[in-house]
C-alpha cells in the first residue's frame, strides 16, 4: 500500500515537471493543434463536397470528421510520449530518475499523464474548431463527454505503447518516425476519414477490424447517435488489452539494469 | 572497518566490449578517492554500477555496506550522482529542479525548499535560482547537477568527470566545492582524465585502464613514480649544454640529459621557486638557453611510467550524448 501511495506521489512530481515544460513552452501546445486544425480545415473543404453525399446517417461531413479527426490527433499526440522519453533519456535525466529513491514507474506514469492533459487540451481547441465549421453534438451532454472520455482513454494506452518504443529505439527521431509510420497508415485504413464501403475487399477486412476504425466509430455513435455495432466494447478491449501488455513492458524495460 | 564503496572483482561487459576486467577496490569513508584513467577505460561503468544503474555481470558491489544487487533502494537513498552530462531540466528553473529532486529523495515540500535555498547559496547560484536552465552557462549547469546531486543529504557522491568541457577558472571554481564537501565528511568517488585534479583532491588515486585497475596509492607515491615535475632547459648549441650541466651537475637526484637534442631535464620538488633558484644557476653559468620550460607530469606520463605504453583511447562503449 505504501509503495503505490509514493508510487502516485512520485507520478505527480513528475508529471508536474511535465507539465511546467509545457507551460514554458506554449508555442508546443500552439503547433500541436495548428496540425489538426489544418487538418480539420483541408479535409471538410476539400473533400467534404465530395465526399459529403454518401456519409448517411451523419448530416454534414463535418459531423462525421471532426471525432474521426480528434481521434487521429491525440493518437499523434500520444506518440510525444515516446519523444520526450528518448529526449530525457539521451540528456541523462533518466539516468539521475534511477539513481534516485523513487518509485520505477514515476516517470512513465508521471510522462503518460501529463501527455494525456497536453493533448486534452489540444482536443478541446480542436472541438471549438469543430464547433465554427458547423459540427454539432447530436445525443446530449453526457454522450458527448463519453466520447472525450473514450478517445481520452485510447490515447493514454497508444501513449504506453509509444513510451515503450521510445525507450527502446534511444534517439527521439526514431521514436516520432517509428509512431509516424505505425500510425499513419491505422488512421488512414479506417473510418477515419471515410466509411470503410467503398474500399477494396482486402483492405475493409482489415480496416474494419482495427482499433482505430472501433475508435471513430464509437465516437460517432456518441456525438452522433449512429449505430455502433458494439464498437465501444472492442474499442474498451483494445484499450484494456494494450494497457495490459505495454505498462508492464514499458516498466521493465524501464528497470533494466544492463 | 566500513567502507564507503567496494568493488570485488567485478567484470561487465557490453556485447563483444568489455567494459570492466575483474576490478577490485575500496574506498574509506570520509575520503576522496579519485579514479583516473582515459576515456573509455570504464570509469563510467564503475560509476553506474555503484550508482545502481547497471548491475555487474559478475562480482560484488557494496556502497555502504549494502550489495548493489540485493538492495538498490536502500544505496539509493545513500547516494548523489552528478556526471559529466548535467542531468537538469532546460526548461525548468534551476530551483524547481533541484525542489524536484528533492521531492524525489523523500523530502517533505517544506524540507526540500529550504534545502533547495541553501544549496543554491552554497553553489553560488542564488542569482540565477528563478531563470530557466536553458540560460546558464556550461559551469553554472555542471553546480546546478551538482547541487541536485546534493539535496537528499548523500552519504556517498559519485562525481563523474565533473569538470570535464570546462574552463580552467570555472573547473578550480568546482574544485573548491567539491574540497568543501570533503571537509564536511562526505566520502566522494571523483573521476577524471586529469592528473592534476586527481592530484589537487584526492585522498588515493587508482589508475584505470582497459576496465582494470592497473595502479593505485596516494597522489604522492603515483608521483614518486613518475619523479614530478621537471625543468627542462634547451640550449642552441653544445658549448652551451655542457656549461649548463656542468652547472646543475649534483642540484637534484635522477637529471636526465640529451646529447643530441641538447636539452636537460631536472626533477624539482617546489616547482615554480626551485624553478627560479635553477634559472639562476644556469644564468650564472654564463649559458644563454633558447627554451626553459615547467613540464608537469601528465595521465600520459603515468600510463608511460606504468605500463610502458601511452594510454590507448579505446572507443567509448556508447554514443557521445548531446545536449538536451
Amino acid at each position: 500500500m505504501a509503495t503505490v501511495l509514493a508510487g502516485f506521489r512520485d507520478g505527480w512530481i513528475v508529471a508536474r515537471r511535465n507539465l511546467l515544460r509545457y507551460t514554458r513552452l506554449p508555442q508546443l501546445v500552439v503547433i500541436s493543434s495548428i496540425q489538426p486544425i489544418m487538418f480539420l480545415t483541408l479535409f471538410n473543404f476539400v473533400f467534404g463536397g465530395a465526399i459529403g453525399a454518401t456519409v448517411a446517417g451523419s448530416g454534414p461531413y463535418i459531423n462525421y470528421l471532426l471525432p474521426g479527426i480528434l481521434v487521429q490527433t491525440i493518437l499523434f499526440g500520444s506518440l510525444q510520449t515516446g519523444v520526450g522519453l528518448s529526449r530525457d533519456l539521451n540528456a541523462g535525466i533518466i539516468d539521475r530518475f534511477r539513481s534516485l529513491p523513487m518509485s520505477r514507474s514515476a516517470v512513465l506514469t508521471g510522462r503518460t499523464s501529463a501527455d494525456i492533459i497536453r493533448s486534452s487540451l489540444v482536443a478541446m481547441i480542436l472541438l471549438g474548431m469543430g464547433y465554427v465549421y458547423g459540427f454539432r453534438f447530436q445525443n446530449g451532454a453526457g454522450d458527448a463527454v463519453m466520447m472525450i472520455a473514450l478517445i481520452l482513454a485510447f490515447g493514454y494506452a497508444f501513449s504506453w505503447i509509444a513510451a515503450f518504443v521510445g525507450l527502446a529505439v534511444k534517439d527521439e527521431e526514431t521514436a516520432q518516425l517509428a509512431g509516424f509510420l505505425f500510425i499513419f497508415p491505422l488512421t488512414f485504413a479506417s473510418a477515419t476519414f471515410v466509411p470503410t464501403a467503398t474500399m477494396p475487399q482486402w483492405l475493409q477486412v482489415f480496416a474494419n477490424n482495427q482499433p482505430v476504425t472501433f475508435a471513430v466509430t464509437a465516437a460517432r455513435h456518441f456525438a452522433l447517435g449512429t449505430p455502433s455495432g458494439g464498437a465501444e466494447w472492442k474499442l474498451l478491449a483494445w484499450i484494456v488489452g494494450i494497457l495490459l501488455v505495454f505498462i508492464p513492458l514499458s516498466i521493465y524495460s524501464y528497470k533494466k539494469r544492463s | 572497518m566500513k567502507y564507503a564503496f567496494e568493488l570485488k572483482n567485478v567484470k561487465k561487459h557490453y556485447g563483444k566490449v568489455i567494459a570492466l576486467d575483474g576490478v577490485t577496490l575500496r574506498a574509506e569513508e570520509g575520503k576522496v578517492y579519485g579514479m583516473l584513467g582515459p576515456n573509455g577505460a570504464g570509469k563510467t561503468t564503475i560509476v553506474k554500477i555503484l550508482s545502481t544503474l547497471i548491475e555487474p555481470d559478475k562480482g560484488v558491489a557494496t556502497v555502504a555496506g549494502i550489495d548493489i544487487s540485493l538492495d538498490p533502494t536502500s544505496v539509493r537513498k545513500t547516494i548523489g550522482l552528478a556526471g559529466q552530462f548535467a542531468a537538469i531540466d532546460e526548461f525548468l528553473t534551476g530551483r524547481e529542479n533541484i525542489y524536484m529532486v528533492g521531492l524525489l529523495y523523500g523530502l517533505k515540500a517544506k524540507e526540500s525548499k529550504t534545502r533547495t535555498t541553501d544549496i543554491l547559496e552554497r553553489l553560488n547560484l542564488t542569482d540565477a535560482a528563478d531563470r530557466q536552465v536553458k540560460t546558464y552557462s556550461g559551469g553554472m549547469r555542471r553546480r546546478l547537477d551538482l547541487g541536485a546531486s546534493l539535496v537528499g543529504h548523500p552519504k556517498i557522491l559519485f562525481l563523474d568527470e565533473p569538470t570535464t568541457g570546462l574552463d580552467p577558472r570555472t573547473r578550480k571554481e568546482l574544485w573548491e566545492i567539491i574540497r568543501d564537501l570533503a571537509k564536511d565528511g562526505t566520502s566522494i568517488l571523483l573521476t577524471t582524465q586529469y592528473l592534476e585534479e586527481a592530484d589537487e583532491l584526492a585522498d588515493k588515486i587508482a589508475v584505470i585502464d582497459y576496465g582494470k585497475v592497473i595502479a593505485e596509492g596516494t597522489s604522492a607515491q603515483l608521483k614518486a613514480k613518475l619523479g614530478g615535475d621537471m625543468v627542462e632547459f634547451e640550449m642552441t648549441n653544445e658549448a652551451d649544454y655542457r656549461k649548463a650541466l656542468e652547472a646543475t651537475k649534483g642540484i637534484s637526484k635522477g637529471i636526465k640529459s640529451d646529447d643530441f637534442e641538447l636539452t636537460i631535464k631536472i626533477p624539482v620538488k617546489h616547482s615554480a621557486t626551485d624553478l627560479l633558484k635553477i634559472t639562476q644557476i644556469v644564468d650564472r653559468a654564463g649559458v644563454k638557453p633558447q627554451n626553459i620550460s615547467l613540464h608537469k607530469p601528465t595521465l600520459d606520463d603515468v600510463f608511460l611510467a606504468i605500463t610502458g605504453k601511452k594510454p590507448k583511447h579505446k572507443l567509448p562503449v556508447k554514443p557521445k550524448r548531446g545536449k538536451q
